[in-house]
Formats: C-alpha cells, sequence, structure tokens
C-alpha cells in the first residue's frame, strides 16, 4: 500500500518544530506501524536524509518506550494495542496518516517524535515502592493473598508506564499512571504498612512534575493500552482524602504535644 | 599471553560451597560502604537488582541504561515464568533437583558449583519478590500457583499471567526508584556505555556517551558492573528488544576480559513465524502454551496445503509426543526447535514457504473449557492474533523458532567477576550457569539471583580487599585517552558517508548468522560465514550511511556502533562454532549427530571456550577452562 504521512519533525527542545510531508510507497499490511516508520526511514536515508527519530525497544507491546499520536489518537486509537502492535492492516491504501508526539506540557520534545517521560520516574521515586530490602523477606506463602484481590492487583500492576493516558487528557493529568501503581500495592497485604504515605507522597510528586488534574474525560481509561480501569483513580482520591485527614491529625497532635 | 581462568571454586561438598564461600569473603564496615563507588551497567533484572540491593548496604552507585527509564529493560518481556525449588507442590521438588535439571538442561556444559548456589537462591528471590508486591498468580486459597516449564517434570515455575517478567522488572525499578530517592543510586537514562577504562589491570571505570546531547564523559569508580543482556541481536531477527546488544561487553573484551563459548546461542521454538523482509523483530509466544498445547504438523506432504480442521487426527504427526514420550511437548527448547526444523525441512511445514508447526489448543480448549484456558493465556492469544490476524481459540497457531537467548557472554568466576578485576558480569551477559542450552523460567531467576543474592557479598569481598582509598580519577590519562578513542570512532563512522542504511547491513548479517551459524551448523557452513563477514565489515566501513553527527540524538549513529561491534563478534561467534567440534545443548554441528541427536564429545569438549582479545588484526586466541562434574554424572541427555 502507498501512504500519505504527515510527520511531526523537531531538532530539539528549543526547535519550534513544524508537520512535514512523506509518501511512503510499497508498504505491507502485515507490518507493524513502527515498521512502517522503518521503510520511511529507508526512504529517507536513501536521499541523504536525517531519519525520523522515534521510540521503541521491544516491539511487543511490554516495554512501554513507544508513543506517537496517531490521526490524533494515542497508539492510533485501538483497543488495548500499543502503536508497535498496531499493523498497517487497519489503514487504507492512498490514507492519509498523522504522526505526532506526545502532547504534555510535563513530557517535553526531545526530538521529533520522542519525548521526555522522566517526570513518570520522578513521581515512582516519591514513594511507588514497597520497602523491602534484600534479605529480609519472609516465606512467600506465609501471607495468604486471595486469588481475586491477586488478580486485581495484577489488573493494575499491567500499567506500562508510556504516557499515552497523559497524551489523551486534555488536562494532560497522569492520574490513572499514578493511581494504577497505587491501585496495583494497595489491593495487597504487602503494601499496607506504607499505604497513607505513598499516596501523600506520590500525589504531590505528580503536582510538583507539572501534570494536570482529573476532571473526568476518562480519555486516559480509552486510550490505555493495557486496560486499566478508572476505578483507581476513585481509589487514590479516597486514600489520598483518608490520608490527608491522618496527616493532618498527626500534626495537631505533634503540636499538641510541643 | 593467557588469561588467568581461576574460577575460584570454594573447596568442600557442593551443598555446602556457598555458605562457607559466604563466611570466608571479606566483609566492608557499614560505615566504610559509603566510600565505595560502584557503577552498574544496564537496569534489567541483574544490574537493577544489584543496583537497588548494593545501594540498601549502602555503597555508592551511579547507574546507566540505554532506554529512556529503567523501568524498561528487555528483561521486562520475559513471559512464562521465574523458577524456584519451593516444592510448594509436594511433588517432589528440592534444592538437588533443580540443580540437577539445570545441569542436564544446559548439556553438561555449564558450572556445577554455579549452577547450585542459583538452585540454593531460587527460594529466596520468590520470598523476595513477593515481599515487594509482584502479584504473582494465586490458588483460591491464596497461596502461591504454580506451572511446568520444559526439561523438568515437577512444577516450580512461579508466574504474573504472561507478564513475569514485566512484574518482576517493576519490583527491581520500585526498589531500584526507593534507592535514587534516598540519593544512594544517580540513575542515568538515556547513555551507553561506550568503553571500559582500565588502569594497572584493573577496571576503574567507563566511558559513557549522553544519547540526548551527545555528550562523552568519564565515570571512575572502585568496580564496575556490567548486566547489559545478550547478545542475540546478532541476528537482526531475534525476539530481543530493537536496541539490545553486544557493545558493553565486546568493549570489555577488547580491553582484555575474556568472551566465553560466544556460539552458545539458544533458538525458542515457540515464536510468531517470520511474515516478510520489513519485519524488524520476531514475537515469542510464551513456552508455558506448550503445557497446554500440542505440537503437530501434518503426516503426508500433501495435507500442507489443508486447512488445519480437515486434517483428521490419524493424519496428524504429534511429532514430540511421539519422539519423546516422557517429557512430550514439554522437552527442552533445543530439542524441540531442532525437532521443528526437521519437519520443515522434511517438507512437513506449514504457513508461508513452509517455514511453520502448528501449536494446536482444540483438546485443551475440548477437556477444560475455553474460559480456563483464556484464563491462562489470554493475553498471549490476543498478541498471536493482533500480530496475525488469526484467532487462536479456532485455529491452530503456527510457530518457528527464533534466536532468543544467549548463554555466552563474558567469563566470570565464582564472584562473577571476569578476568579483569574489578569488573563484575551479571546477568544473560556473563556465561556461567546455563551451559549449552537455558531452561524456561531459568533466565529470570539467574538475573535476581546474580543482582540480590551474590553480588551484594562477592562485590564486598572484593571492595575490602582493595583497601580505603579513593577511586582512581576520572582525570587520569587512560580515561583521556579511551574517550578520545571513543569520539574518533564516531567521527570515523559518520564521516564515511556512504548510501546504505545501518539496517540493511546489519539485515546482511543477520542473514549469513541464521543460515550459517544458526539451528544447524557444519564446517562448510561456518567456513562460509568466516568468509562472508569480514567482507560485509569492510563494506561497513566504506558504504554505510549515518547523516547528523556525533553532537545530537542521533538513533542512527547510536546503532551504527552497535552494527559495527555485532560486525566484529560475529566473525568471533563463528570462530567458537567452528572449532567447537561436538553437539551440545543449542549448538548443534551436522558432523556431530546419533540417531538425529545431538552427539557431545566430553573427552574433547567438556570446557567452556574462552576467546581472548589479541589486537584488530589478529585472531582471538583460545583459552580453556575445564569442567568437571563431580555432583550430577556426565550423561545423554535423554528426554524420551
Amino acid at each position: 500500500m502507498n501512504l500519505t504521512v504527515h510527520v511531526w519533525r523537531q531538532k530539539n527542545g528549543k526547535d519550534a518544530g513544524r508537520m512535514v510531508t512523506y509518501q511512503v510507497k510499497g508498504v505491507n499490511e502485515h507490518a507493524s506501524f513502527l515498521e512502517m516508520l522503518d521503510v520511511l526511514n529507508e526512504q529517507l536515508v536513501a536521499k541523504g536524509e536525517e531519519a525520523i527519530a522515534f521510540d521503541h525497544d521491544c516491539r511487543e507491546g511490554i516495554c512501554g518506550m513507544c508513543s506517537l499520536v496517531i490521526n490524533g489518537r494515542p497508539h492510533g486509537g485501538h483497543e488495548r494495542t500499543t502503536t508497535c502492535q498496531l499493523h498497517m492492516r487497519h489503514f487504507k491504501d492512498g490514507q492519509e496518516i498523522w504522526v505526532e508526539p506526545w502532547r504534555a506540557g510535563a513530557f517535553p520534545v526531545i526530538r521529533d517524535l520522542c519525548v521526555d517521560r522522566r517526570a513518570f520516574d520522578k513521581i515512582i521515586a516519591a514513594g511507588g515502592y514497597i520497602s523491602a530490602n534484600a534479605g529480609s523477606a519472609p516465606d512467600g506463602n506465609a501471607v495468604p493473598v486471595p486469588k481475586e484481590q491477586a488478580d486485581r492487583a495484577m489488573d493494575a500492576a499491567a500499567c506500562i508506564g508510556c504516557g499515552a493516558c497523559v497524551a489523551a487528557c486534555p488536562n494532560g493529568s497522569a492520574m490513572l499512571f499514578v493511581a494504577a501503581k497505587l491501585a496495583h500495592m494497595h489491593m495487597l497485604p504487602q503494601g499496607q504498612p506504607e499505604r497513607a504515605k505513598r499516596t501523600e507522597a506520590m500525589v504531590t510528586a505528580m503536582d510538583a512534575a507539572g501534570f494536570g488534574n482529573c476532571s473526568n474525560h476518562y480519555e486516559c481509561e480509552a486510550a490505555c493500552p493495557k486496560d486499566i480501569s478508572r476505578d483507581v483513580i476513585a481509589m487514590m482520591n479516597r486514600d489520598y482524602t483518608k490520608a490527608s485527614l491522618g496527616h493532618r491529625e498527626e500534626e495537631s497532635k505533634a503540636e499538641g504535644a510541643g | 599471553m593467557t588469561i588467568n581462568l581461576d574460577a575460584r571454586i570454594p573447596t568442600g561438598p557442593i551443598e555446602q560451597k556457598w555458605t562457607k564461600s559466604k563466611f570466608d569473603m571479606k566483609l566492608v564496615n557499614p560505615a566504610n560502604k559509603r566510600k565505595y563507588k560502584i557503577i552498574v551497567i544496564g537496569s534489567g533484572l541483574a544490574g537493577g537488582a544489584a543496583a537497588a540491593t548494593l545501594a540498601e548496604l549502602g555503597y555508592n552507585v551511579a547507574c546507566f541504561c540505554f532506554q529512556d527509564s529503567p523501568r524498561r529493560a528487555h528483561s521486562i518481556a520475559a513471559q512464562g515464568g521465574i523458577n524456584a525449588a519451593k516444592n510448594y507442590q509436594n511433588d517432589g521438588d528440592s534444592v538437588h533437583r533443580l540443580f540437577y535439571d539445570t545441569v542436564k538442561g544446559g548439556d553438561f556444559r555449564s558450572r556445577e558449583a554455579n549452577v547450585h548456589r542459583l538452585a540454593e537462591e531460587s527460594v529466596n528471590i520468590i520470598d523476595q519478590c513477593v515481599a515487594q508486591g509482584v502479584p504473582f498468580a494465586r490458588e483460591y486459597g491464596g497461596t502461591l500457583a504454580n506451572r511446568s516449564f520444559g526439561g523438568a517434570q515437577v512444577s516450580r515455575t512461579f508466574y504474573a499471567r504472561g507478564q513475569t517478567g514485566q512484574q518482576l522488572l517493576l519490583g527491581v525499578y520500585a526498589g531500584l526508584s526507593r534507592q535514587i530517592q534516598a540519593g544512594r543510586v544517580t540513575m542515568f537514562p538515556r547513555t551507553e556505555m561506550l568503553d571500559l577504562v582500565t588502569v594497572d589491570g584493573k577496571a576503574v571505570g567507563v566511558v559513557i556517551r549522553d544519547l540526548v546531547t551527545g555528550a562523552i564523559s568519564s565515570h571512575a569508580a572502585h568496580a564496575v558492573v556490567l548486566a547489559t543482556g545478550g547478545y542475540g541481536n546478532v541476528f537482526f531477527l531475534s525476539t530481543n528488544a530493537k536496541g539490545s546488544n553486544v557493545t558493553a561487553t565486546y568493549r570489555a573484551y577488547k580491553r582484555g576480559a575474556g568472551f566465553a563459548n560466544p556460539c552458545f546461542t539458544q533458538i525458542h521454538p515457540t515464536c510468531i513465524p517470520q511474515s516478510g523482509d520489513f519485519q524488524s523483530k520476531l514475537t515469542l509466544m510464551s513456552e508455558s502454551l506448550r503445557n497446554d498445547g500440542r505440537v503437530w504438523v501434518p503426516k503426508a506432504k500433501a495435507d500442507v496445503g489443508k486447512r488445519a480442521a480437515d486434517i483428521g487426527d490419524d493424519n496428524r504427526d504429534y511429532y514430540l509426543e511421539r519422539k519423546y514420550p516422557s517429557y512430550g511437548n514439554l522437552c527442552p527448547r533445543d530439542i524441540a526447535s531442532r525437532a521443528a526444523k526437521e519437519q520443515c525441512d522434511d517438507g512437513r511445514g506449514v504457513g508461508p514457504g513452509g517455514r511453520g508447526v502448528y501449536l494446536d489448543f482444540r483438546d485443551a480448549i475440548k477437556r477444560d473449557g475455553q474460559a480456563k484456558i483464556a484464563e491462562k493465556y489470554g493475553n498471549l492469544f490476543e498478541m498471536y492474533e493482533r500480530i496475525t490476524g488469526d484467532d487462536p481459540y479456532k485455529v491452530p497457531m503456527r510457530i518457528y523458532p527464533a534466536v532468543h537467548y544467549t548463554m555466552g557472554g563474558l567469563w566470570v568466576d565464582y564472584h562473577l567477576m571476569s578476568n579483569v578485576p574489578g569488573l563484575f558480569v551479571a546477568g544473560e551477559a556473563n556465561f556461567s550457569d546455563h551451559g549449552a542450552n537455558r531452561l524456561g523460567a531459568a533466565a529470570l531467576m539467574q538475573g535476581l539471583a546474580d543482582g540480590y543474592f551474590i553480588l551484594p557479598y562477592t562485590m564486598g569481598n572484593y571492595l575490602a580487599g582493595l583497601g580505603l582509598g579513593p577511586a582512581v580519577s576520572n582525570t587520569h590519562a587512560a580515561f583521556k585517552d579511551a574517550e578520545r578513542a571513543v569520539k574518533t570512532k564516531l567521527d570515523t563512522i559518520c564521516a564515511v558517508d556512504g548510501k546504505h542504511s545501518v539496517d540493511s547491513f546489519h539485515r546482511e548479517l543477520g542473514n549469513i548468522m541464521w543460515e550459517k551459524c544458526g539451528m544447524a551448523r557444519t564446517k562448510e557452513s561456518l567456513t562460509e560465514a568466516l568468509e562472508a563477514i569480514p567482507k560485509l565489515r569492510e563494506r561497513f566501513w566504506k558504504e554505510v550511511s549515518v547523516k547528523g553527527g556525533q553532537d545530537s540524538f542521533n538513533q542512527t549513529l547510536e546503532k551504527a556502533g552497535r552494527v559495527a561491534d555485532f560486525l566484529e563478534f560475529g566473525e568471533m561467534m563463528c570462530k567458537d562454532a567452528l572449532v567447537r567440534e561436538e553437539s551440545c545443548g543449542g549448538h548443534f554441528r551436522v558432523e556431530h549427530q546419533a540417531d538425529g541427536e545431538a552427539l557431545r564429545d566430553d573427552t574433547n569438549f567438556c570446557h567452556a571456550a574462552v576467546w581472548e582479545y589479541q589486537g584488530d588484526n589478529n585472531a582471538p586466541a583460545l583459552n580453556k577452562e575445564p569442567l568437571t562434574f563431580e555432583n550430577v554424572k556426565l550423561a545423554t541427555r535423554s528426554y524420551k
């Protein structure tokens, strides 16, 4: 198939950037979207031009490295599909396709279609872990975990950290990402000891990184390639409220003691 | 000059070696640990776990990865599970049995003491992961669930749906993030190690390229850990992530580290067959599918074009069940892969080009119901359908072997230290535990054992021996020389200004490797490869096109550097395959077989082949570490 592809080109973070139109010829319908970009890049190299930069690694939908807003939809808008698993059979011969990077204040463009997602790492570093040093763990079967709870934890833990939720949100909110991590840990008994502290720390880090707030559009859920349910956001909000109240109680106790 | 291959295996009975060794190791006083700096390259299961655990102990750690976040290391793509000798199923498992299965599965080309330690630590890994919140599959009573994997007759594989690697890596990443927040690990994402620096024969640091700005910088430390994964991408098409490469380990080899058994590569039997020239990678379908899927091809060549549903049971050849009745569809990977190739070479393969066999769930769905099968494998079935357009609930999957894992790697002793003092190597990047064939669910086990439970001990022993002085400064002449060499090499690549893409050379190299040094190797094919690769390399340095220069974010340049290393490394692989005149595990020399099965030669090849760099214009020197088997009797593997 032959396609007209408009691609966002931007030399670096300071460059204004612009859409550039390319004709891509002879694309196999079984190729993935990224393989189509490989073909385009080969054509650019043959003409002596610089290849289009785009992030990718595993190309099987699990590393979360690939991104791309395709025709206005993160990952192309197919259910449970990352860009690397989107195949060209979903496009028509002669179709026009627009390809852009994630657009969010907290994800600045590095070059062309690559963005900087380190803000996600900062949120996880703020509290997205269970503090358990190597060597200190009890036997794996010491604490039973009901199957249903383990399954729900796994549902939330399936997040690949790609950032499609942020790119899809009109507010550039990272709430689905943050809440998924919290839900994963808070469904499990191991996550309970640090529950309040973790929730507060991660939400604070999320706000500090410049992500917007949730105003219930649920575009995040629709764009998520791993089907993370928006229910996790409600759980986070409940935990956050509880945590902030608890925090104040502690503060007033401390003041009273002083 | 030959290299020192003293493996430092502790004396005493195998069950006591690790315990004794841990006691004998020198310790670093807790207050002194922060004075030591350790560099870790790679943030997967081995590197990430090592970085986090060393920081927990109090060391000062710097960790580098080429991805935009440590959470994306390729360990994340492992699907099926992780082995541990917990014997929760009460089915006869034990540390000794896991040890035995792994030595046998590796076709007697691994080091017994290392494998036993791995089996011992396997149980601690599960505990650690559970404590971190890894959402392993559970039974209704709340206990951990297990499943079976190839090469074993017990159920010892722990799993988190079809995403076990992801969940274990996210556990590692969480622990690592905690140490980053605590200021004990400095993380450098989007960076690449381009050289190892040694002073007085010791590893003292690395030269790093910042992939965003292109800046070259020197980083000094008391010790360096390479946990940079395997070299499967030398084949161009593999199940590895696109960025996986041999550069860090190969450049360490050029600085004196021995490279062991490069020809030991694993071809995984259950991957989605290639569908065209545009293809950029191959996708694995987890081995766990062989628990319930039955592998077959039509008995008659005339039937290969028919729909699977139109071929009756009498006309199907369930060849694994026929050839290996006791292990059946769960025979080890090397055996299953070769058997698939045999059927296809015999003209009974299915699908485009006749390069595929069926993996059929019809009987399992009939027996357990579709819901049960969907619960176990739903995400894998969905992945298959997304890629191929076929629904495996209705028609059998088509699968074919693909390059998946590399057992070879930098040589390490029992302490996971290479022959270069201060250079440690962990995970897939080293050679030690899987011999000539890795069993399923053993890679995750090894990565985490190395990172969580082995390096933290052996590193302390090394550092305590160094004394309390500061690390060599990164302004030392050796760093400056290495930086200059790195910049010159990058400039040289950019200056070629040819007409052909980096990928075109990589593809061509991959073709040579797959055809001549793939599932079946002959003296003739390897000799041909050894002629073709230098010619291709010469063309690369005359005709490759890399635009954009080295001072900016330049993915083409990154790839070019990696392919340049693969073009040298591939030659070493073929040399290793040529001199290993036997068949063992994943290394099948057509000349050495008996009744179609691999024929080992324990008299002449019961050793690790360790290659030593001798300069760009000289052939590498071959050193040998003899392997002795005192606990598992050397025997012909049988899965019949």
